[in-house]
């Protein structure tokens, strides 16, 4: 139940209009820039050019947008597994979390760009350099923040726990889980971002397929228009995944959203008085 | 004091002291504390802030284990968490994903009891505290005086034979409160539970209880049990002005060194 508002369409209308005026005038702007030759064409094409260019070549983009949706799903999927294993033996073993933190924190560090060539030669052009890539580059924030879920469980709710006599498996599942899913969903909405970049960064390293290798080809042609459609693609995709995870978040967590989204309504609507 | 033979306690704590060792100091929260609780009784505890109250509750669910001594509860030794017990924090401490009823059906999830049964019980829980109409509500949605009994009700769940309260009112609104009390004073009547209520208000310990319990500063005594002289029967407003009432409170506030006088 919520306090009693105007009806749920209005509110996506408000919330929305002021990115999409952003979005637009940044659009005007770049259109402007172009039209007034303030930038030679062929170092930024004009909007208009490079949304033709969307259309005419959409079949081959497809393509190669499916290539990298698919590297950076795999990518988030397993980093997501992986980062809440690897997140539930920290918080139970104190060993685990000793010995795991400085690795992880390593591999964090390392630059991905620099290690990908190495998963190249080791792997071949096929997808797993891209989604090896990818998973490293995800599985951070994801540890990172279902760690710090975990742990955010009140103390006296666990002592409650231990007096109702469930075991530490049904005070998993039943207090301590849910109660990190706020702070897992957080990690994974980072980590799917993230994953995007990952498989892109693969793909420039080396392969014949995907948006990177888009990019680069076109870079190569010093096709702009192609290289502003491949940035675009790229943008979207990593939006729409982003959007994905937040409507799940917002299906599975309502407890958690309905609160998070009345503050953001408030905030509104005082700012729009 | 112990445990005498035939006439088991319901909470026996025998000579219990507590040290709590730190990395800069060691401080000795209960200094050496016995006291027996008979079965259906009602006992509260007040004490200065810090003196080690809660630890003491702590000490008698298990959750924390005594430096020297033993706590006995229901003829068992404590060793340690026990889940004959209903615990009442201070805080709320509800699932703020479950509603009202599912956050009072944890309790038999946690335990494995057969879930009609459970929901009957917590049905008749949700009654008897004025709940109905709120069975579905999330905990953000209710009052804290809500909060409060949702908690009441699923230490109340499975019938525990002991009840343990660690100032279970004490962010409430004075005129809540006293409502929580009439309905606390109902539901031990009605149940015969065993209570142990940490307070810091002298009139809810005496209102309450059958005996209070007075205990020192740092490191906890037990100063004085002050046995209250009222009927079982408890009306709110016509015991307040009962003479018993009025000695055992201006008793308590003496030993606790309060201003004395008319509050
Ligand atoms: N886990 C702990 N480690 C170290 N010291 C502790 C711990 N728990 C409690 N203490 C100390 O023991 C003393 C008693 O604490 P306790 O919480 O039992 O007091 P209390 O009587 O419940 O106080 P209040 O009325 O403020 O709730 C305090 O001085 C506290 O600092
Ligand atoms: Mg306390």
């Amino acid at each position: 139940m919520e306090p009693v508002s105007g009806d749920r369409w209005r509110g996506v209308a408000e919330r929305s209009w002021r990115p999409a005026a952003l979005l637009a005038a940044c659009v005007v702007i770049w259109h402007l820039v172009t039209v007034t030759g303030l930038v030679e064409a062929y170092l930024v094409p004009s909007p208009g050019k490079t949304f033709d260019l969307l259309v005419d070549k959409w079949s081959y983009l497809w393509g190669h947008t499916w290539v990298t949706t698919y590297e950076t799903i795999l990518g988030f999927v397993i980093a997501g597994v992986l980062g809440v294993l690897v997140a539930v033996a920290m918080v139970y073993s104190r060993t685990v979390e000793s010995t795991a933190y400085p690795i992880l924190l390593f591999a964090q560090v390392i630059p991905k760009i620099a290690i990908a060539p190495l998963f190249v030669v080791w792997l071949g052009f096929g997808f797993e350099p891209k989604v090896i890539v990818a998973v490293l580059m995800a599985f951070f924030p994801v540890v990172i923040s279902t760690v710090t879920g975990l742990k955010s469980v009140d103390a006296e709710m666990l002592e409650l726990a231990a007096t109702m006599g469930g075991g530490p498996v049904k005070t998993f599942v039943k207090i301590r889980f849910p109660a990190a899913l706020p702070h897992l969903f957080a990690g994974l909405k980072v980590a799917v971002t993230l994953a995007v970049t990952g498989a892109v960064v693969g793909e420039f390293v080396g392969s014949n397929e995907g948006l990177g290798y888009v990019i680069l080809q076109a870079n190569g042609n010093m096709d702009t228009p192609m290289l502003f459609a491949g940035l675009i693609v790229i943008s979207v995709v990593g939006i729409l995944l982003f959007l994905l995870l937040d409507l799940a978040e917002q299906l599975m967590l309502p407890w958690h959203s309905s609160r998070r989204g009345a503050a953001v309504t408030t905030l509104l609507a005082k700012g729009g008085s | 004091m112990s445990t005498t033979l035939g006439t088991t306690s319901a909470v026996a704590i025998d000579d219990v002291s507590v040290r709590f060792r730190s990395k800069r100091a060691e401080t000795t929260a209960i200094g050496q504390v016995s006291l027996d609780v008979a079965p259906g009784e009602f006992v509260s505890i007040v004490g200065p802030s810090g003196c080690g109250k809660s630890t003491l509750l702590k000490l008698v669910s298990g959750l924390l284990r005594p430096s020297t001594g033993s706590v006995t509860l229901l003829g068992e030794q404590v060793c340690g968490p026990r889940h004959d017990i209903g615990f009442v924090f201070q805080r709320a401490a509800l699932l703020e994903w479950r509603s009202a009823r599912r956050n009072i059906l944890l309790q038999a999830e946690m335990r494995g009891m057969s879930s009609a049964e459970a929901g009957r019980r917590a049905d008749e829980l949700i009654e008897m505290t004025g709940l109905t109409g709120f069975e579905n509500a999330l905990p953000h949605e209710l009052s804290g005086g809500m909060q409060q009994r949702v908690a009441l009700c699923r230490a109340l769940l499975h019938r525990p034979r002991v009840l343990l309260m660690d100032e279970p009112f004490g962010a409430l609104d004075a005129l809540t409160r006293e409502q929580m009390n009439v309905e606390l004073h109902r539901v031990w009547r009605e149940t015969g539970t065993t209570v142990l209520l940490v307070t810091h208000s002298i009139a809810e310990s005496v209102y309450l209880a059958n005996r209070v319990i007075v205990l020192t500063q740092r490191p906890a005594l037990v100063k004085e049990v002050i046995d209250v002289d009222l009927p079982a029967e408890r009306d709110y407003a016509e015991t307040m002005a009962r003479s018993g009432f009025a000695a055992a409170t201006a008793r308590i506030r003496d030993l606790l060194g309060a201003v004395t006088g008319h509050d």
